[in-house]
């Protein structure tokens, strides 16, 4: 009995000393969370085509859910997750947010992963006064609900400003493109996106000398990659979802050919970092798992994390990179408003954040855009170099060291 | 004006891609055909012999021709004891189409679970390796795929023509009680086919783990394309199978050489839909 006492002393006394060097986590010396759970709900695509990009969201959520809880919870209560497979189905998405409104009756929700969910998903939002914050939006106009907010970094007119900005980065180079050959999935986010930048490639002298839509699931890309050959433009630009990138790249191989400059919109990011023919692709970003983005311990912590369930999870590229970095956004900014205003309250969270920045892992938040998007588009371009994206423009936030490789 | 290398290349291109499909449909259309079942799993099990072939290949280093092997024996092992299950509770051709519904969303979720929603894809050396004649380039995985297909097209063509098993199947197709009256045993012949059905959507998985990027819901994205090849190649006909195939993929790829690729899936099905009204003597 002495013995336990002088070893409970002991533990005691480390314990404090531990505490007052700063090297307890966070979480272990928090308030423990009581009371009735605050229920948060979500549907992602767990399942069906977007199910993929889902499962990164997935993790994702329960990482921030978990620190929520172990740090005290929200408000001093516990969070729940209430979380559903809208099977990559808007019509799915848009019932099962009823069903969480009306039947789990959850406090609060967050948007699910992929334009169409999204759309459908911010109508019954819209119809039950719930605050709605989305991370992967690709037509921000249509987000004209006025609880809405966007935790992505595209800003309001992302077909106009990404562009813009690619074109700048090449333009900064030896060798500026002067055609330029367009293929995209009728995805409606990459065909808009697509659109956009026909567009601009015109306004900023830029021929576009090949257009062409693809089916969302088309399995044999060997007549279009035929195509593109047949064009040989200075850049190829491709409203790619998931793999498409790479089944075309690898298309295109079979060909023997390769494009001089590529740029790819929505891709796997793993897949296509590892496939030998990508090296020099360019895509967009607002977060990777390196410096510069992991500059600040809630960053770094978050992606460490990450690398580690996406890791057990299996996922064949365990790092954190826009679409985790985007949905953990939204989550700091949910939150931020809650304990701001001590309220969940959608009204009163949502003027909070109508007036409010919030500070994220993509950086500090604002909603100053049109329809509660970010003031301006304060997306990054990423490239493919040795097997691995590196941020390369603006020169400001690209990685240390690392510059836009093009011919 | 598309240059004549465009339409030469779109047309290898699309004759390859005909070749996986009659590949794909070849089981289907004999099942459909000579044993009266729709068996929509044979979609989601080629998938798995997709992933099969490409976890052998990654995890333990087994070549895919290896892997196909055992992937072959086992399928023809699945495909009889799932026609036993219909024997056994006495499945209607509807209820067959049910039935395989289901096995096809049980894989697609077994898949999922083992493998996670993301993207597989088995590279090999032979990935992006093509035969250049001239200005035109032959993949050769696609090519492999092709022959495969037309071997196999041509092999059951000709068993089910000139070998005597063949014939008692046919013969139990048209009318399975005469032919049982004539001493053909009909179980056992039955029994035989569904292995092999099955077996040749194992063939058919081992060669999309080389060609195509893997995802679990896959396995949804070839089933409209390959019951237009069955309809249009007509049932139980292997030799149909492989023609439809190559018709659908060329259709297919010659709309993408010279119009909006997004219109090669309604070529594709207006081609399907013309064939059916108007009716040619081969279907």
């Amino acid at each position: 009995m002495r013995i336990d006492l002088r070893m409970q002393s002991r533990r005691l006394v480390f314990a404090v000393l531990v505490c007052l060097t700063g090297l307890w986590p966070d979480g272990a010396v928090a308030q423990q969370a009581s009371g009735k759970p605050i229920r948060i709900g979500q549907t992602l695509s767990l399942t069906g085509p977007l199910g993929q990009t889902g499962l990164t969201h997935k993790i994702v959520s329960e990482i921030f859910v978990e620190q929520l809880n172990q740090k005290g919870g929200l408000l001093g209560r516990p969070v729940e997750y209430v979380l559903l497979d809208d099977q990559s189905k808007a019509d799915v998405a848009r019932t099962l947010y009823e069903r969480l409104i009306t039947s789990d009756r959850v406090d609060l929700i967050l948007g699910p992963y992929g334009t169409g969910a999204i759309l459908a998903s911010m109508g019954v939002a819209q119809r039950y006064h719930k605050i709605f914050i989305q991370n992967t939006l690709g037509i921000a106009e249509q987000a004209t609900y006025e609880w809405h907010f966007a935790a992505s970094l595209g800003g309001a007119e992302p077909q106009n400003t990404l562009p813009v900005k690619l074109f700048e980065a090449y333009g900064s180079t030896a060798h500026p493109p002067k055609t330029i050959a367009i293929v995209t999935s009728k995805f409606p986010s990459a065909q808009y996106m697509a659109q956009g930048t026909r567009e601009v490639a015109k306004r900023v002298g830029v021929e576009p000398v090949l257009y062409l839509e693809y089916d969302f699931g088309t399995r044999d890309y060997g007549a279009i990659a035929a195509r593109v050959k047949d064009t040989n433009a200075d850049l190829l630009w491709v409203g790619a979802l998931g793999v498409e990138g790479n089944q075309l790249l690898e298309a295109l191989e079979k060909l023997g050919y390769k494009p001089p400059r590529h740029f790819y919109l929505y891709p796997s990011s793993g897949p296509l970092a590892v496939l030998p023919a990508a090296d020099g692709a360019l895509s967009l970003t607002s977060f990777e798992d390196g410096l510069p983005y992991t500059a600040n311990p809630v960053s770094a912590e978050f992606a460490r994390l990450f690398a580690e369930r996406a890791a057990k999870a299996g996922l064949p590229y365990a790092h954190a990179d826009s679409q985790a970095g985007n949905e953990y956004a939204g989550w700091q900014i949910l939150t931020a408003a809650v304990t701001a205003t001590k309220s969940l309250d959608d009204k009163a969270l949502a003027e909070w954040l109508d007036k409010n920045e919030v500070e994220t892992v993509l950086g500090k938040r604002d909603f100053g855009g049109k329809w509660h998007n970010s003031r301006t588009d304060y997306q990054q371009l990423r490239q493919v170099q040795d097997g691995r994206w590196v941020a390369v423009w603006p020169p400001e936030k690209a990685t240390p060291g690392a510059r836009l490789i093009a011919p | 004006m598309p240059h004549l290398t465009l339409l030469e290349q779109a047309l290898i291109s699309g004759i390859l891609a005909g070749g996986l499909y009659g590949l794909l449909a070849l089981g289907l259309s004999l099942s459909w055909g000579l044993l009266r079942l729709v068996n929509l799993g044979h979609f989601a099990m080629a998938l798995l012999a997709a992933y099969l072939t490409w976890y052998l290949g990654t995890a333990f280093a087994i070549a895919p021709w290896w892997a196909g092997v055992a992937i072959v024996v086992a399928f023809f092992v699945y495909g009889v004891a799932l026609h036993w299950v219909f024997m056994r509770f006495r499945v209607t051709e509807m209820g067959s189409m049910l039935i395989t519904f289901g096995i096809a969303v049980i894989v697609e979720s077994t898949i999922q679970t083992i493998w996670t929603a993301d993207f597989r894809r088995y590279e090999t050396a032979l990935a992006g390796a093509s035969f250049v004649v001239g200005a035109l380039y032959v993949p050769m995985l696609n090519l492999a795929a092709f022959v495969v297909a037309a071997l196999l097209a041509v092999l059951t063509w000709a068993w089910l023509r000139f070998a005597t098993i063949g014939k008692a199947l046919r013969a139990c197709a048209e009318d399975a009680p005469i032919a049982t009256a004539f001493g053909i045993n009909h179980r056992a012949l039955s029994f035989l086919l569904s292995g092999i059905c099955a077996a040749y959507a194992g063939i058919a998985g081992v060669f999309i783990a080389l060609i195509a990027t893997l995802a679990p819901s896959e396995i949804w994205t070839w089933i409209g394309v390959v019951f237009a090849v069955v309809i249009i190649g007509r049932l139980g006909n292997p030799i149909g199978a492989l023609a439809g195939g190559i018709l659908i993929g060329v259709c297919e790829a010659m709309t993408m050489a010279v119009a909006d690729p997004a219109w090669a899936p309604l070529v594709s099905f207006s081609l399907l839909i013309a064939l059916l009204l108007f009716r040619p003597r081969w279907i």
